[in-house]
């Protein structure tokens, strides 16, 4: 599966990405620089943390408006994927690919930390390879991580099913000490309603050799992969 | 033209910034202060009536210069 990894003025983690999706998961990768306007023979995107453009005015605000994006956007319409980790998570939100806004951490402190995470859904095809009541353990970094969305966004969010990850503590608890930047209801990550887009604030692609401290970032790539093979393998007959 | 922009967090939203602001205030003696909300300012130099300007800045705010889901803004041409 063909990974495009874009690369803003300002990404620092698109190198970790590609090297854990080469080296980690075993699957090609390329860079996407933000001036381009085709994603070329990409299968899936991945836009990566770090702070595009410094953050100004607010974190993705103008990342958003990169010419890539747009391609990114028709690509997301036809039903392609799309994985924004931490300031790919911020940049989806702003250009209005995932519902809801991250902004700053209530403690005002940046987090650098491992977290837990429960995967509350197999519907989609980030999640649906990881087995149920497995907790993740993965990093996070980011000092504009707190999920915020209306009311009526959240009940929407939930009912359909659009919740991917919560923070929880190693018990699988979502307690308000397991909530590193006081998102609402624990949230660490979403999808869009179809499933196809999706964004976190924890970066898989640091937990993807266990030098660095553990693979459990391995499990959301590979059930991409895994999602990818079948949508495009033909159906088999039983 | 000057147009005056000013970004605020929406009420809904948890504003630590404006918490931490608050708490420092009455740290240092001020009394009474009931909230504080830190937003944005912007300035922006522009050519033109204020009758043009008007949906122009209302599009640019909703747009780009503000996020909905989490701010409001107000502004002002001069």
């Amino acid at each position: 599966m063909r990974f495009g990894v874009l690369q803003f003025p300002g990404s620092n983690c698109d190198q970790d990405c590609v090297h854990a999706i080469r080296n980690g998961i075993g699957h090609p990768a390329e860079l996407l620089w933000h001036k381009e306007s085709d994603l070329g023979d990409t299968e899936a995107v991945v836009i990566p943390g770090g702070f595009s453009y410094g953050d100004y005015l607010r974190t993705g605000a103008i990342a958003r408006f990169s010419p890539i994006m747009e391609a990114v956007k028709r690509f997301a319409n036809d039903g392609g994927l799309v994985l924004g980790i931490c300031n790919g998570f911020q940049i989806l939100c702003e250009a209005g690919l995932l519902p809801g806004a991250l902004v700053r951490n209530r403690s005002l402190h940046f987090r650098c930390e491992w977290v837990y995470l429960n995967t509350l859904t197999d519907r989609t095809p980030l999640t649906q390879g990881i087995p149920p009541d497995r907790l993740l353990r993965m990093p996070i970094a980011h000092g504009d991580g707190c999920f915020f969305i209306d009311a009526e966004g959240l009940a929407q969010l939930k009912q359909n099913d659009q919740v991917l990850w919560q923070y929880v503590d190693a018990e699988g608890k979502p307690t308000e000490e397991a909530n590193p930047n006081g998102s609402l209801e624990n949230i660490a990550g979403i999808a869009n309603r179809q499933g196809n887009v999706a964004g976190l604030m924890p970066h898989p692609e640091r937990a993807c050799e266990s030098l660095l401290g553990g693979t459990d970032g391995c499990l959301i790539f590979q059930s991409l992969i895994e999602a990818h093979q079948q949508q495009s393998s033909p159906t088999m007959a039983t | 033209m000057k147009v005056k922009i000013t970004v605020t967090p929406k009420k809904a939203v948890f504003d630590p910034q404006g918490k931490a602001v608050q708490n420092a205030l009455e740290h240092m003696g001020y009394q009474g202060i009931e909230a504080v909300h830190v937003g944005r300012y912007i300035e922006i130099d522009m050519d033109g009536d204020r009758e043009t300007l008007r949906p122009q800045v209302d599009e640019a705010c909703h747009r780009f210069l503000s996020n909905p889901v989490i701010e409001d803004y107000s502004f002002e041409i001069e």
